[in-house]
Protein backbone atom coordinates (compact mmCIF):
# COMPACT_ATOMS: atom_id res chain seq x y z
CA UNK A 1 0.00 0.00 0.00
CA UNK A 2 1.47 3.27 -1.11
CA UNK A 3 1.33 6.08 1.26
CA UNK A 4 -0.68 9.20 0.69
CA UNK A 5 2.44 11.25 1.37
CA UNK A 6 4.15 9.76 -1.65
CA UNK A 7 1.22 9.51 -3.99
CA UNK A 8 -0.08 13.06 -3.63
CA UNK A 9 3.24 14.79 -4.31
CA UNK A 10 3.75 12.51 -7.31
CA UNK A 11 0.39 13.51 -8.75
CA UNK A 12 1.07 17.18 -8.10
CA UNK A 13 4.50 16.98 -9.68
CA UNK A 14 2.93 15.24 -12.64
CA UNK A 15 0.46 18.09 -13.04
CA UNK A 16 3.29 20.63 -12.87
CA UNK A 17 5.25 18.87 -15.61
CA UNK A 18 2.05 18.24 -17.51
CA UNK A 19 1.33 21.95 -17.79
CA UNK A 20 4.52 22.35 -19.84
CA UNK A 21 3.55 19.41 -22.03
CA UNK A 22 0.15 21.03 -22.47
CA UNK A 23 1.71 24.30 -23.59
CA UNK A 24 3.90 22.57 -26.18
CA UNK A 25 0.96 20.45 -27.31
CA UNK A 26 -1.27 23.54 -27.66
CA UNK A 27 1.11 24.89 -30.28
CA UNK A 28 1.29 21.55 -32.03
CA UNK A 29 -2.48 21.08 -32.06
CA UNK A 30 -3.07 24.62 -33.33
CA UNK A 31 -0.71 24.06 -36.25
CA UNK A 32 -2.28 20.68 -36.92
CA UNK A 33 -5.80 22.08 -36.81
CA UNK A 34 -5.10 24.80 -39.36
CA UNK A 35 -2.41 23.38 -41.63
CA UNK A 36 -3.45 19.73 -41.25
CA UNK A 37 0.12 18.62 -40.66
CA UNK A 38 2.20 17.38 -37.78
CA UNK A 39 4.82 20.05 -37.34
CA UNK A 40 8.02 18.01 -37.16
CA UNK A 41 9.99 21.20 -36.53
CA UNK A 42 8.20 21.70 -33.20
CA UNK A 43 10.91 20.01 -31.12
CA UNK A 44 13.72 21.82 -32.90
CA UNK A 45 11.97 25.15 -32.34
CA UNK A 46 11.63 24.30 -28.66
CA UNK A 47 15.33 23.52 -28.50
CA UNK A 48 16.16 26.75 -30.28
CA UNK A 49 14.01 28.66 -27.78
CA UNK A 50 15.75 26.92 -24.87
CA UNK A 51 19.10 28.01 -26.27
CA UNK A 52 17.63 31.48 -26.61
CA UNK A 53 16.73 31.51 -22.92
CA UNK A 54 20.15 30.07 -22.08
CA UNK A 55 22.12 32.69 -24.01
CA UNK A 56 19.94 35.59 -22.92
CA UNK A 57 20.71 34.54 -19.36
CA UNK A 58 24.37 33.63 -19.65
CA UNK A 59 25.43 36.43 -22.00
CA UNK A 60 23.09 39.26 -21.07
CA UNK A 61 22.03 38.25 -17.57
CA UNK A 62 18.36 38.29 -18.51
CA UNK A 63 16.09 36.30 -16.21
CA UNK A 64 14.12 33.52 -17.99
CA UNK A 65 10.80 35.06 -17.00
CA UNK A 66 11.86 38.42 -18.40
CA UNK A 67 13.06 36.55 -21.48
CA UNK A 68 9.40 35.67 -22.14
CA UNK A 69 8.91 39.24 -23.32
CA UNK A 70 11.72 38.88 -25.85
CA UNK A 71 11.54 35.27 -26.95
CA UNK A 72 7.79 34.89 -27.37
CA UNK A 73 7.56 37.71 -29.95
CA UNK A 74 10.89 36.70 -31.53
CA UNK A 75 9.88 33.06 -31.98
CA UNK A 76 6.44 34.15 -33.19
CA UNK A 77 8.17 36.21 -35.88
CA UNK A 78 10.48 33.33 -36.78
CA UNK A 79 7.49 30.96 -37.07
CA UNK A 80 5.53 33.45 -39.14
CA UNK A 81 8.49 33.98 -41.44
CA UNK A 82 9.24 30.26 -41.78
CA UNK A 83 5.69 29.52 -42.87
CA UNK A 84 5.42 32.53 -45.14
CA UNK A 85 8.72 31.90 -46.91
CA UNK A 86 10.16 28.40 -46.66
CA UNK A 87 7.14 26.21 -45.91
CA UNK A 88 4.55 27.91 -48.12
CA UNK A 89 6.92 28.09 -51.08
CA UNK A 90 8.26 24.58 -50.85
CA UNK A 91 4.87 22.97 -50.28
CA UNK A 92 3.09 24.01 -53.49
CA UNK A 93 -0.14 23.74 -51.54
CA UNK A 94 0.26 20.01 -50.81
CA UNK A 95 -0.11 18.90 -47.20
CA UNK A 96 2.34 15.97 -47.59
CA UNK A 97 5.02 18.37 -48.78
CA UNK A 98 4.48 20.64 -45.80
CA UNK A 99 5.14 17.68 -43.57
CA UNK A 100 8.45 16.95 -45.27
CA UNK A 101 9.47 20.58 -45.24
CA UNK A 102 8.97 20.80 -41.47
CA UNK A 103 11.04 17.64 -41.10
CA UNK A 104 13.77 19.28 -43.17
CA UNK A 105 13.66 22.42 -41.05
CA UNK A 106 14.00 20.28 -37.92
CA UNK A 107 17.07 18.51 -39.30
CA UNK A 108 18.73 21.74 -40.32
CA UNK A 109 18.11 23.51 -37.01
CA UNK A 110 19.28 20.49 -35.00
CA UNK A 111 22.45 20.00 -36.98
CA UNK A 112 23.32 23.67 -36.90
CA UNK A 113 22.83 23.58 -33.15
CA UNK A 114 25.11 20.55 -32.87
CA UNK A 115 27.69 22.28 -35.01
CA UNK A 116 27.71 25.56 -33.10
CA UNK A 117 26.92 24.48 -29.57
CA UNK A 118 28.09 20.84 -29.47
CA UNK A 119 26.07 18.27 -27.62
CA UNK A 120 26.98 19.60 -24.17
CA UNK A 121 24.24 19.73 -21.59
CA UNK A 122 23.76 23.29 -20.37
CA UNK A 123 21.85 24.70 -17.44
CA UNK A 124 21.39 28.15 -16.03
CA UNK A 125 21.81 29.27 -12.44
CA UNK A 126 18.93 31.25 -11.11
CA UNK A 127 18.71 32.13 -7.40
CA UNK A 128 15.20 30.68 -7.05
CA UNK A 129 15.95 27.35 -8.80
CA UNK A 130 15.69 25.32 -5.61
CA UNK A 131 13.12 27.39 -3.72
CA UNK A 132 10.24 25.33 -2.41
CA UNK A 133 6.96 26.07 -0.78
CA UNK A 134 5.56 23.83 1.91
CA UNK A 135 1.89 23.15 1.31
CA UNK A 136 1.58 20.79 4.26
CA UNK A 137 1.48 17.48 2.49
CA UNK A 138 4.22 18.24 -0.02
CA UNK A 139 7.09 20.56 -0.86
CA UNK A 140 6.59 22.18 -4.24
CA UNK A 141 9.28 23.70 -6.41
CA UNK A 142 8.59 27.42 -6.78
CA UNK A 143 9.73 27.76 -10.42
CA UNK A 144 7.64 24.74 -11.39
CA UNK A 145 4.55 26.11 -9.68
CA UNK A 146 5.21 29.41 -11.47
CA UNK A 147 5.46 27.50 -14.76
CA UNK A 148 2.14 25.80 -14.02
CA UNK A 149 0.40 29.09 -13.38
CA UNK A 150 1.99 30.76 -16.38
CA UNK A 151 1.04 27.87 -18.67
CA UNK A 152 -2.59 28.37 -17.68
CA UNK A 153 -2.37 32.10 -18.24
CA UNK A 154 -0.99 31.47 -21.74
CA UNK A 155 -3.71 28.89 -22.44
CA UNK A 156 -6.32 31.38 -21.21
CA UNK A 157 -4.96 34.14 -23.43
CA UNK A 158 -4.99 31.75 -26.36
CA UNK A 159 -8.60 30.84 -25.63
CA UNK A 160 -9.61 34.51 -25.54
CA UNK A 161 -7.77 35.11 -28.80
CA UNK A 162 -9.44 32.16 -30.52
CA UNK A 163 -12.99 32.92 -29.38
CA UNK A 164 -13.12 36.68 -28.98
CA UNK A 165 -11.10 38.14 -31.84
CA UNK A 166 -11.54 38.25 -35.59
CA UNK A 167 -8.08 36.73 -35.93
CA UNK A 168 -9.10 33.75 -33.80
CA UNK A 169 -12.38 33.30 -35.64
CA UNK A 170 -10.51 33.49 -38.93
CA UNK A 171 -8.03 30.85 -37.75
CA UNK A 172 -10.89 28.52 -36.83
CA UNK A 173 -12.64 29.29 -40.11
CA UNK A 174 -9.55 28.49 -42.18
CA UNK A 175 -9.10 25.25 -40.21
CA UNK A 176 -12.37 23.85 -41.52
CA UNK A 177 -13.32 25.75 -44.65
CA UNK A 178 -10.51 27.34 -46.65
CA UNK A 179 -12.58 28.20 -49.68
CA UNK A 180 -15.26 29.84 -47.56
CA UNK A 181 -12.52 31.80 -45.82
CA UNK A 182 -11.17 33.13 -49.12
CA UNK A 183 -14.68 34.12 -50.09
CA UNK A 184 -15.10 36.41 -47.08
CA UNK A 185 -11.73 38.00 -47.80
CA UNK A 186 -9.56 36.18 -45.29
CA UNK A 187 -5.96 36.12 -46.52
CA UNK A 188 -5.47 32.39 -46.02
CA UNK A 189 -1.67 32.48 -46.42
CA UNK A 190 -1.48 35.11 -43.70
CA UNK A 191 -3.65 33.00 -41.39
CA UNK A 192 -1.45 29.94 -42.02
CA UNK A 193 1.59 31.97 -41.04
CA UNK A 194 -0.14 33.47 -37.98
CA UNK A 195 -1.07 29.97 -36.82
CA UNK A 196 2.45 28.69 -37.30
CA UNK A 197 3.77 31.79 -35.54
CA UNK A 198 1.43 31.41 -32.57
CA UNK A 199 2.25 27.70 -32.35
CA UNK A 200 5.94 28.58 -32.26
CA UNK A 201 5.31 31.29 -29.67
CA UNK A 202 3.73 28.65 -27.40
CA UNK A 203 6.94 26.67 -27.60
CA UNK A 204 8.97 29.77 -26.76
CA UNK A 205 6.82 30.37 -23.69
CA UNK A 206 7.31 26.74 -22.65
CA UNK A 207 11.09 27.13 -23.02
CA UNK A 208 11.21 30.18 -20.73
CA UNK A 209 9.17 28.37 -18.09
CA UNK A 210 11.15 25.17 -18.44
CA UNK A 211 14.80 26.20 -18.32
CA UNK A 212 14.99 27.37 -14.69
CA UNK A 213 14.52 23.72 -13.67
CA UNK A 214 15.72 21.94 -16.80
CA UNK A 215 18.63 21.76 -19.22
CA UNK A 216 19.24 22.24 -22.91
CA UNK A 217 21.09 20.15 -25.49
CA UNK A 218 20.64 20.15 -29.28
CA UNK A 219 18.56 16.95 -29.00
CA UNK A 220 16.38 18.03 -26.09
CA UNK A 221 13.38 18.78 -28.30
CA UNK A 222 12.85 15.22 -29.48
CA UNK A 223 11.60 13.77 -26.23
CA UNK A 224 9.22 16.68 -25.79
CA UNK A 225 7.80 16.55 -29.25
CA UNK A 226 7.10 12.84 -28.92
CA UNK A 227 5.21 13.46 -25.70
CA UNK A 228 3.44 16.49 -27.18
CA UNK A 229 2.35 14.39 -30.14
CA UNK A 230 0.99 11.78 -27.75
CA UNK A 231 -0.88 14.52 -25.92
CA UNK A 232 -2.38 15.85 -29.13
CA UNK A 233 -3.60 12.41 -30.21
CA UNK A 234 -4.84 11.69 -26.70
CA UNK A 235 -6.73 14.96 -26.45
CA UNK A 236 -8.02 14.84 -30.02
CA UNK A 237 -6.16 16.26 -33.00
CA UNK A 238 -6.81 19.98 -33.22
CA UNK A 239 -8.61 20.27 -29.86
CA UNK A 240 -7.43 22.93 -27.42
CA UNK A 241 -9.22 21.51 -24.41
CA UNK A 242 -7.81 18.15 -25.40
CA UNK A 243 -4.25 19.47 -25.46
CA UNK A 244 -4.68 21.02 -22.02
CA UNK A 245 -6.31 18.04 -20.34
CA UNK A 246 -4.14 15.57 -22.26
CA UNK A 247 -0.96 17.38 -21.22
CA UNK A 248 -1.86 17.28 -17.54
CA UNK A 249 -2.94 13.66 -17.81
CA UNK A 250 0.28 12.59 -19.49
CA UNK A 251 2.27 14.49 -16.86
CA UNK A 252 0.52 12.57 -14.09
CA UNK A 253 0.82 9.23 -15.89
CA UNK A 254 4.53 9.79 -16.38
CA UNK A 255 5.02 10.77 -12.77
CA UNK A 256 3.07 7.81 -11.40
CA UNK A 257 4.79 5.50 -13.88
CA UNK A 258 8.11 6.71 -12.52
CA UNK A 259 6.90 6.04 -8.99
CA UNK A 260 5.71 2.49 -9.64
CA UNK A 261 8.06 1.34 -12.38
CA UNK A 262 11.14 3.44 -11.70
CA UNK A 263 12.49 6.45 -13.55
CA UNK A 264 13.70 4.60 -16.63
CA UNK A 265 10.48 2.69 -17.26
CA UNK A 266 8.20 5.53 -16.24
CA UNK A 267 7.49 6.66 -19.78
CA UNK A 268 6.07 3.26 -20.69
CA UNK A 269 2.89 4.36 -18.94
CA UNK A 270 2.52 7.19 -21.46
CA UNK A 271 2.62 4.83 -24.40
CA UNK A 272 0.24 2.38 -22.75
CA UNK A 273 -2.26 5.20 -22.36
CA UNK A 274 -1.59 6.23 -25.94
CA UNK A 275 -2.29 2.75 -27.28
CA UNK A 276 -5.38 2.39 -25.12
CA UNK A 277 -6.77 5.65 -26.50
CA UNK A 278 -6.09 4.61 -30.07
CA UNK A 279 -7.87 1.33 -29.43
CA UNK A 280 -10.93 2.58 -27.58
CA UNK A 281 -11.32 6.18 -28.67
CA UNK A 282 -9.34 6.80 -31.86
CA UNK A 283 -10.56 10.39 -32.18
CA UNK A 284 -9.08 11.25 -28.79
CA UNK A 285 -10.76 12.49 -25.62
CA UNK A 286 -12.06 15.76 -27.08
CA UNK A 287 -11.75 15.15 -30.82
CA UNK A 288 -14.62 15.56 -33.27
CA UNK A 289 -16.11 12.21 -33.99
CA UNK A 290 -15.57 11.56 -37.67
CA UNK B 1 -19.44 48.55 -62.90
CA UNK B 2 -18.11 45.15 -63.98
CA UNK B 3 -16.49 44.75 -67.39
CA UNK B 4 -15.05 41.42 -68.44
CA UNK B 5 -13.23 41.16 -71.72
CA UNK B 6 -11.50 38.30 -73.45
CA UNK B 7 -11.45 36.26 -70.27
CA UNK B 8 -9.74 32.88 -70.60
CA UNK B 9 -9.46 30.66 -67.58
CA UNK B 10 -9.29 27.05 -66.48
CA UNK B 11 -7.34 24.57 -64.43
CA UNK B 12 -3.74 23.67 -65.21
CA UNK B 13 -3.63 22.89 -68.92
CA UNK B 14 -7.37 22.70 -69.33
CA UNK B 15 -9.07 25.80 -70.65
CA UNK B 16 -12.64 26.07 -69.41
CA UNK B 17 -13.54 29.65 -70.30
CA UNK B 18 -12.73 30.76 -73.84
CA UNK B 19 -12.93 34.49 -74.49
CA UNK B 20 -15.77 35.54 -72.25
CA UNK B 21 -16.98 39.13 -72.62
CA UNK B 22 -19.66 40.55 -70.39
CA UNK B 23 -20.61 43.60 -68.42
CA UNK B 24 -22.89 44.66 -65.64
CA UNK B 25 -24.03 48.10 -64.56
CA UNK B 26 -24.98 49.55 -61.16
CA UNK B 27 -28.41 48.48 -59.91
CA UNK B 28 -28.68 45.62 -62.39
CA UNK B 29 -29.50 41.98 -61.85
CA UNK B 30 -27.63 40.07 -64.53
CA UNK B 31 -27.97 36.31 -64.84
CA UNK B 32 -25.36 33.88 -66.14
CA UNK B 33 -27.21 30.76 -67.21
CA UNK B 34 -25.99 27.40 -68.38
CA UNK B 35 -26.20 23.72 -67.60
CA UNK B 36 -23.79 21.62 -65.53
CA UNK B 37 -20.10 21.97 -66.19
CA UNK B 38 -20.20 24.83 -68.69
CA UNK B 39 -17.93 26.96 -66.53
CA UNK B 40 -20.25 29.16 -64.45
CA UNK B 41 -18.46 28.57 -61.17
CA UNK B 42 -15.12 28.86 -62.91
CA UNK B 43 -16.17 32.28 -64.20
CA UNK B 44 -17.31 33.38 -60.78
CA UNK B 45 -14.10 32.25 -59.04
CA UNK B 46 -11.95 33.98 -61.62
CA UNK B 47 -13.85 37.22 -61.15
CA UNK B 48 -13.37 36.94 -57.38
CA UNK B 49 -9.64 36.24 -57.49
CA UNK B 50 -9.89 32.70 -56.12
CA UNK B 51 -8.18 31.66 -59.36
CA UNK B 52 -5.99 33.66 -61.72
CA UNK B 53 -7.33 33.99 -65.26
CA UNK B 54 -5.05 32.82 -68.11
CA UNK B 55 -5.76 35.94 -70.14
CA UNK B 56 -8.18 38.80 -70.53
CA UNK B 57 -9.19 41.54 -68.15
CA UNK B 58 -11.67 42.15 -65.39
CA UNK B 59 -12.49 45.70 -64.44
CA UNK B 60 -14.53 46.49 -61.37
CA UNK B 61 -15.66 49.96 -60.30
CA UNK B 62 -13.27 51.53 -62.78
CA UNK B 63 -10.22 49.56 -61.68
CA UNK B 64 -8.48 46.63 -63.26
CA UNK B 65 -8.69 43.78 -60.75
CA UNK B 66 -7.39 40.95 -62.93
CA UNK B 67 -5.03 38.71 -60.98
CA UNK B 68 -5.53 40.47 -57.65
CA UNK B 69 -5.79 38.18 -54.63
CA UNK B 70 -9.30 37.36 -53.40
CA UNK B 71 -9.08 39.41 -50.22
CA UNK B 72 -8.25 42.59 -52.15
CA UNK B 73 -11.22 41.99 -54.43
CA UNK B 74 -13.52 41.55 -51.44
CA UNK B 75 -12.12 44.78 -50.03
CA UNK B 76 -13.15 46.51 -53.26
CA UNK B 77 -16.75 45.35 -52.74
CA UNK B 78 -17.03 42.37 -55.09
CA UNK B 79 -18.34 39.59 -52.88
CA UNK B 80 -19.58 36.13 -53.74
CA UNK B 81 -21.95 33.70 -52.08
CA UNK B 82 -20.25 30.53 -53.25
CA UNK B 83 -21.67 27.38 -54.70
CA UNK B 84 -22.27 24.86 -51.94
CA UNK B 85 -22.59 27.66 -49.33
CA UNK B 86 -19.14 27.16 -47.79
CA UNK B 87 -20.20 28.42 -44.38
CA UNK B 88 -17.91 27.70 -41.42
CA UNK B 89 -19.46 24.58 -39.87
CA UNK B 90 -17.46 24.75 -36.63
CA UNK B 91 -18.39 28.37 -35.91
CA UNK B 92 -21.70 29.66 -34.60
CA UNK B 93 -24.17 31.43 -36.85
CA UNK B 94 -23.23 34.70 -35.17
CA UNK B 95 -19.50 34.11 -35.72
CA UNK B 96 -20.11 33.23 -39.37
CA UNK B 97 -21.88 36.53 -39.86
CA UNK B 98 -19.17 38.43 -38.01
CA UNK B 99 -16.55 36.97 -40.33
CA UNK B 100 -18.64 38.20 -43.26
CA UNK B 101 -17.35 41.64 -42.34
CA UNK B 102 -13.78 40.46 -41.72
CA UNK B 103 -12.35 42.34 -44.67
CA UNK B 104 -14.99 44.91 -45.42
CA UNK B 105 -17.86 46.61 -43.61
CA UNK B 106 -16.38 46.06 -40.15
CA UNK B 107 -17.16 49.60 -39.00
CA UNK B 108 -20.88 49.00 -39.50
CA UNK B 109 -20.84 45.41 -38.29
CA UNK B 110 -23.54 45.82 -35.65
CA UNK B 111 -26.00 47.72 -37.81
CA UNK B 112 -25.52 45.42 -40.81
CA UNK B 113 -25.99 42.43 -38.51
CA UNK B 114 -29.27 43.91 -37.36
CA UNK B 115 -30.38 44.31 -41.00
CA UNK B 116 -29.41 40.74 -41.84
CA UNK B 117 -31.37 39.48 -38.84
CA UNK B 118 -34.38 41.50 -39.99
CA UNK B 119 -34.13 39.89 -43.41
CA UNK B 120 -33.57 36.42 -41.96
CA UNK B 121 -35.33 36.19 -38.58
CA UNK B 122 -34.48 32.48 -38.57
CA UNK B 123 -30.80 33.29 -38.24
CA UNK B 124 -31.42 35.41 -35.16
CA UNK B 125 -33.18 32.49 -33.50
CA UNK B 126 -30.22 30.22 -34.32
CA UNK B 127 -27.53 32.76 -33.44
CA UNK B 128 -25.57 30.55 -31.03
CA UNK B 129 -26.04 27.31 -32.95
CA UNK B 130 -23.11 25.77 -34.79
CA UNK B 131 -23.56 26.53 -38.46
CA UNK B 132 -22.81 22.95 -39.47
CA UNK B 133 -25.99 21.81 -37.74
CA UNK B 134 -28.29 24.16 -39.68
CA UNK B 135 -30.68 22.78 -42.30
CA UNK B 136 -29.73 23.21 -45.94
CA UNK B 137 -32.11 26.12 -46.39
CA UNK B 138 -30.86 27.82 -43.26
CA UNK B 139 -27.28 27.35 -44.43
CA UNK B 140 -28.13 29.07 -47.70
CA UNK B 141 -29.65 31.99 -45.76
CA UNK B 142 -26.51 32.14 -43.65
CA UNK B 143 -24.29 32.13 -46.73
CA UNK B 144 -26.23 35.04 -48.19
CA UNK B 145 -26.32 36.84 -44.85
CA UNK B 146 -22.57 36.41 -44.54
CA UNK B 147 -22.14 37.89 -48.02
CA UNK B 148 -24.32 40.89 -47.11
CA UNK B 149 -22.22 41.55 -44.00
CA UNK B 150 -19.43 42.79 -46.28
CA UNK B 151 -21.69 45.57 -47.59
CA UNK B 152 -21.09 44.40 -51.15
CA UNK B 153 -21.24 46.71 -54.14
CA UNK B 154 -21.71 43.68 -56.38
CA UNK B 155 -22.92 40.36 -55.01
CA UNK B 156 -22.35 37.19 -57.01
CA UNK B 157 -24.77 34.41 -56.12
CA UNK B 158 -23.69 30.97 -57.36
CA UNK B 159 -26.74 28.71 -57.69
CA UNK B 160 -28.54 30.01 -54.61
CA UNK B 161 -31.57 27.86 -55.37
CA UNK B 162 -29.63 24.60 -55.45
CA UNK B 163 -31.05 22.00 -53.09
CA UNK B 164 -33.96 24.10 -51.90
CA UNK B 165 -37.61 23.02 -51.96
CA UNK B 166 -39.78 24.71 -54.65
CA UNK B 167 -41.36 26.95 -52.04
CA UNK B 168 -37.99 28.06 -50.70
CA UNK B 169 -36.73 28.63 -54.24
CA UNK B 170 -39.65 30.99 -54.76
CA UNK B 171 -38.70 32.83 -51.56
CA UNK B 172 -35.05 32.92 -52.58
CA UNK B 173 -35.79 34.66 -55.86
CA UNK B 174 -38.05 37.16 -54.10
CA UNK B 175 -35.22 37.85 -51.68
CA UNK B 176 -32.75 38.46 -54.50
CA UNK B 177 -35.11 41.12 -55.83
CA UNK B 178 -35.20 42.67 -52.37
CA UNK B 179 -31.40 42.76 -52.09
CA UNK B 180 -31.23 44.40 -55.48
CA UNK B 181 -33.66 47.11 -54.34
CA UNK B 182 -31.24 47.90 -51.50
CA UNK B 183 -28.91 49.17 -54.22
CA UNK B 184 -26.64 46.13 -54.53
CA UNK B 185 -25.83 44.98 -58.06
CA UNK B 186 -26.31 41.25 -58.53
CA UNK B 187 -24.70 38.67 -60.76
CA UNK B 188 -26.90 35.62 -60.55
CA UNK B 189 -25.31 32.35 -61.63
CA UNK B 190 -28.07 29.82 -62.15
CA UNK B 191 -29.40 26.78 -63.97
CA UNK B 192 -32.94 27.74 -63.16
CA UNK B 193 -33.59 29.59 -66.42
CA UNK B 194 -37.22 30.62 -66.13
CA UNK B 195 -37.17 31.93 -62.61
CA UNK B 196 -33.85 33.69 -63.15
CA UNK B 197 -35.13 35.46 -66.24
CA UNK B 198 -38.19 36.58 -64.31
CA UNK B 199 -36.12 38.66 -61.91
CA UNK B 200 -33.04 39.47 -64.01
CA UNK B 201 -32.77 42.54 -66.21
CA UNK B 202 -30.33 40.89 -68.60
CA UNK B 203 -28.71 37.51 -69.02
CA UNK B 204 -25.83 35.69 -70.65
CA UNK B 205 -26.12 32.11 -71.77
CA UNK B 206 -22.92 30.14 -71.27
CA UNK B 207 -22.18 26.97 -73.23
CA UNK B 208 -18.87 25.13 -73.07
CA UNK B 209 -17.02 28.17 -71.83
CA UNK B 210 -18.43 30.61 -74.37
CA UNK B 211 -21.24 33.12 -74.23
CA UNK B 212 -23.56 31.91 -76.97
CA UNK B 213 -26.45 34.25 -76.36
CA UNK B 214 -27.12 37.42 -74.43
CA UNK B 215 -29.79 40.06 -74.16
CA UNK B 216 -32.50 41.46 -71.96
CA UNK B 217 -34.56 38.98 -70.01
CA UNK B 218 -37.60 39.77 -72.15
CA UNK B 219 -35.74 39.09 -75.40
CA UNK B 220 -34.31 35.84 -74.14
CA UNK B 221 -37.64 34.56 -72.91
CA UNK B 222 -38.91 34.95 -76.49
CA UNK B 223 -35.82 33.37 -78.09
CA UNK B 224 -36.72 30.15 -79.86
CA UNK B 225 -33.24 28.56 -79.58
CA UNK B 226 -33.25 29.11 -75.85
CA UNK B 227 -36.76 27.74 -75.54
CA UNK B 228 -35.72 24.60 -77.36
CA UNK B 229 -32.49 24.12 -75.47
CA UNK B 230 -33.52 24.92 -71.92
CA UNK B 231 -37.25 24.94 -71.66
CA UNK B 232 -38.05 21.99 -73.89
CA UNK B 233 -40.69 23.92 -75.79
N1 LIG C 1 -10.73 22.60 -59.35
C1 LIG C 1 -10.88 22.10 -60.60
N2 LIG C 1 -9.86 21.44 -61.19
C2 LIG C 1 -9.98 20.94 -62.44
N3 LIG C 1 -11.09 21.04 -63.18
C3 LIG C 1 -12.14 21.69 -62.66
C4 LIG C 1 -12.09 22.25 -61.34
N4 LIG C 1 -13.28 22.82 -61.08
C5 LIG C 1 -14.04 22.63 -62.17
N5 LIG C 1 -13.37 21.97 -63.13
C6 LIG C 1 -13.87 21.60 -64.46
O1 LIG C 1 -14.21 22.78 -65.15
C7 LIG C 1 -15.41 22.63 -65.87
C8 LIG C 1 -16.39 23.72 -65.49
O2 LIG C 1 -16.74 23.55 -64.12
P1 LIG C 1 -17.62 24.59 -63.34
O3 LIG C 1 -17.61 24.19 -61.92
O4 LIG C 1 -17.18 25.95 -63.68
O5 LIG C 1 -19.05 24.32 -63.97
P2 LIG C 1 -20.45 24.94 -63.59
O6 LIG C 1 -20.96 25.61 -64.81
O7 LIG C 1 -20.36 25.77 -62.39
O8 LIG C 1 -21.32 23.65 -63.32
P3 LIG C 1 -22.45 23.36 -62.20
O9 LIG C 1 -23.70 23.97 -62.70
O10 LIG C 1 -22.54 21.88 -62.18
O11 LIG C 1 -21.98 23.94 -60.95
C9 LIG C 1 -15.90 21.24 -65.60
O12 LIG C 1 -15.55 20.42 -66.68
C10 LIG C 1 -15.15 20.82 -64.34
O13 LIG C 1 -14.90 19.43 -64.35
MG1 LIG D 1 -21.10 25.63 -60.53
Amino acid sequence: MLEFTILVPAVINGLLTGSIYALIALGLTLIYGVLHIINFAHGALLMLSLFGVYFLHSLAGIDPYVALLILVPAMFALGYGLQRTVIAHASHGKDENVLLVTLGIALIIENLALFFWRSDTRTIDVPYAFDVIDVGFAFLSVPRVAAFGAAFVVAGLLWVLMTRSDLGRAIRAVAKERHGARVVGIDVDHIFAMSYGIGTACVAAAACLLLPTFYVTPQVGNAFVLIAFTVVVLGGMGSFTGALVGGLLIGVVESLGGLFLGETLGQIGIFLVFIAVLLFRPTGLFGDRA
Amino acid sequence: MLEVSGLRAGYGEVEVLREVDMDLGGGEIVAVLGSNGVGKTTLNNNLCGIYRPFAGSVRFAGEKITGRPAHKIVAAGLVQVPEGRRIFPNLTVHENLELGSYRRGRANRDSTLERVFTTFPRLRERMTQRAGTLSGGEQQMLAIGRGLMAEPVLLILDEPSLGLSPLLVEEMFALIGEISRQGIAILLVEQNVVQSLEIAHRAYILEQGRIVLSGTAGELLQNSDLKRAYLGI
